[in-house]
């Protein structure tokens, strides 16, 4: 089942070329509740994102998708193992580590424009970079909304231009939490081409949570599905396609049935005792 | 119904001019060199006759004024009557409850006194301490809202020093300071500080973490996260401190003049009170319920403006 990919490199970037490459190394992670119990988030998580691979991370609701994330992020710390980034252990967040969040998140007091130009601000480098934030914004199809407020934004537009304030940074590495999770099928397809096209051109390697199957066949080198209970890597699957991908390819569709077989009847029948 | 609406400011007015005009006045209020209620009623009727008969040209005025014409009738309404309970029939006691001549007189004859002299030295003290302890307030509530530290020091002395009523310290305060100008400028300044640094710290501390965690993976720092995320994010609490500081304020600087500082308003007011003028001690009211009703809009102007980014998310 697992095959070997074939990633297709493009030009000649510049800053994070051929970086950004992730190691999870036996890695833990349990939360401690109010009441002391602690429940196991992670366990003996194993997981290699090859420099500029695209890696999709697929499972059941509260299988440790967004903690594994998160760790990755530098946001929390794992109770054992290791976390890595080009060998260098992961100590805390910053803009290397672009992350974006399962709900937007946008700034409230902030216009679209300025959310999206949070991270160059912070970094100062707004000065020399101002104009991708309009690249970004138009990417997103939020040209015109650049002066509007979050709370007049629909859901999915909020979601777009989130994912414009991570893009705009062009991090080492991007994590996206469901980032067109709230979107309808014709934008989230468009949506898909663009973080292939900045993917390609940037060789940025991404990491994308998601619940959809075919959106994890469209874009990624390999399918990482994961089970509950605790949370841990199920099965890793390369996808052998070449880009751009047919989405009603026949092979497409086998191996679809592949892997919702694993996420429907594998995780049961390999934990009889899980009780919901 | 609604057009007749507009006719009933004019209306009132001019029947506070009849009654003002023919009704003989008392011989217990004590009469005044012109009829000044008088002119500002005949100005007033002119006035909201000229609205009330082309304010429907503009679409913005007409609306206003349907809005607010039972209002300004209903108020004028209620001035004619005092007038009649004063001037005409003397039904409270006169030195008390002055005919609104004679405080119209007061104003139109000392407003220069009252504006240059007593509002000026009541208003550089109420901003200096308002500024000071608002400054204070936004340093100590974003210290303690962001340091643990800061917290361990700072909040024993919120909770001890912060409820005593900063009037409470008049004693003290006016005999350890050199002058009563800084004497009162620290009252008023803590009066301020003490809501300000309250709010700045809970408004920090109710700010939504994933806030300061998507800020960090976009690359701020601590130092552009506060000044950044948190600082902006409190803002609405930051408001409420400051709502409440110039409230507390007001009260700190009217007592201050009454009890220690020897110029400003509320020592003018204190002043004509002994002497048993009320109609100056009103005047002196008038102009401070004026002077505050301005500077609270200011800030409720300033506060649209620094938070337009709520219209929509909270209702005021
Ligand atoms: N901050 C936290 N405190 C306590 N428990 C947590 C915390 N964050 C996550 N968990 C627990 O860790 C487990 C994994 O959560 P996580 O959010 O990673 O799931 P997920 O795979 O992202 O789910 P979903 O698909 O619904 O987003 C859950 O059981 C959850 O209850
Ligand atoms: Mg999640």
């Amino acid at each position: 089942m697992v095959m070997p990919g074939n990633f297709p490199r493009a030009g000649n970037g510049t800053d994070g070329d051929g970086l950004g490459e992730i190691r999870a190394e036996n890695v833990v992670k349990a939360f401690r509740h109010h009441d002391g119990t602690e429940v196991a988030a992670l366990s003996g998580v194993e997981l290699r994102v090859r420099a500029g691979e695209f890696v999709s991370l697929i499972g059941p609701s509260g299988c440790g998708k967004s903690t594994l994330l998160r760790l990755i992020a530098g946001l929390i710390q794992p109770n054992s193992g290791r976390l890595s980034i080009d060998g260098a252990e992961i100590a805390g967040p910053d803009w290397e580590k672009g992350l974006v969040f399962q709900n937007p998140l946008l700034f409230p007091w902030m216009n679209i424009r300025d959310n999206v130009a949070f991270g160059l601000r912070a970094r100062k480098v707004y000065r020399e970079r101002k104009n991708e934030v309009e690249t970004f914004l138009k990417l997103v199809g939020l040209e015109k909304f650049g002066r509007s407020y979050p709370h007049q934004l629909s859901g999915g537009m909020a979601q777009r231009a989130s994912l414009a304030r991570a893009l705009v940074n062009r991090p080492r590495v991007l994590l996206m939490d469901e980032p067109l999770g709230a979107l309808d099928a014709f934008t989230r397809m468009n949506m898909q081409d663009e973080i292939l096209r900045i993917w390609r051109e940037r060789k940025t390697t991404m990491v994308m949570v998601t619940h959809d199957v075919d959106e994890a066949l469209y874009l990624s080198d390999r399918v990482v599905v994961m089970s509950p209970g605790p949370g841990r890597i199920d099965t890793a699957i390369y996808i052998p396609f070449s880009r751009p991908r047919a989405r009603s390819d026949p092979d497409f569709l086998h191996l679809r049935a592949t892997i919702l077989k694993i996420l429907n009847f594998g995780g049961q029948s390999r934990e009889p005792n899980y009780q919901i | 119904m609604t057009k007749l609406r507009v006719w009933w400011p004019p209306l009132s007015a001019l029947a506070a001019v009849a009654v003002d005009l023919w009704l003989s006045n008392s011989s217990r209020q004590p009469s005044v060199r012109h009829p000044f209620l008088l002119y500002c009623l005949l100005a007033a009727a002119a006035a909201l006759g000229l609205l009330a008969a082309f304010g429907r040209r503009c679409p913005r005025l007409a609306a206003w004024l349907e809005n607010k014409a039972v209002f300004y009738g209903t108020a004028l309404l209620a001035l004619n009557t005092y007038n009649l309970a004063t001037k005409k029939l003397a039904l409270l006691p006169a030195i008390f409850f002055p005919a609104p001549d004679r405080v119209i007189g007061v104003l139109a004859l000392d407003w220069r006194y009252l504006l240059f002299d007593c509002l000026w030295s009541s208003a550089k003290l109420l901003f200096s301490g308002f500024l000071a302890g608002a400054a204070a307030g936004l340093v100590t509530g974003v210290a303690v809202g962001f340091s643990k530290r800061a917290g361990y020091w700072v909040n024993p002395l919120i909770r001890t020093i912060g409820p005593i009523p900063s009037t409470a310290w008049i004693p003290i305060v006016l005999v350890a300071f050199p002058t009563t100008f800084l004497g009162g400028a620290f009252l008023i300044a803590l009066a301020v500080w003490f809501p300000t640094t309250v709010m700045t710290s809970s408004g920090i501390a109710n700010v939504q973490n994933a806030f300061f965690e998507v800020s960090s993976t976009l690359g701020a720092d601590r130092r552009y996260q506060i000044f950044h995320v948190g600082i902006p994010a409190a803002m609405p609490f930051i408001f409420i401190g400051l709502f409440t500081g110039s409230c507390s304020s007001f009260i700190t600087l009217m007592t201050a003049e009454m009890l220690g500082v020897k110029n400003g308003i509320g020592w003018y007011i204190n002043w004509q009170r002994e002497m048993l003028s009320y109609a100056n001690v009103y005047a002196g009211l008038i102009i401070v319920a004026a002077s505050f009703f301005v500077l609270i809009t200011l800030l409720f102007k300033l506060r649209d403006y620094v938070l337009v980014w709520q219209k929509g998310v909270i209702k005021w």
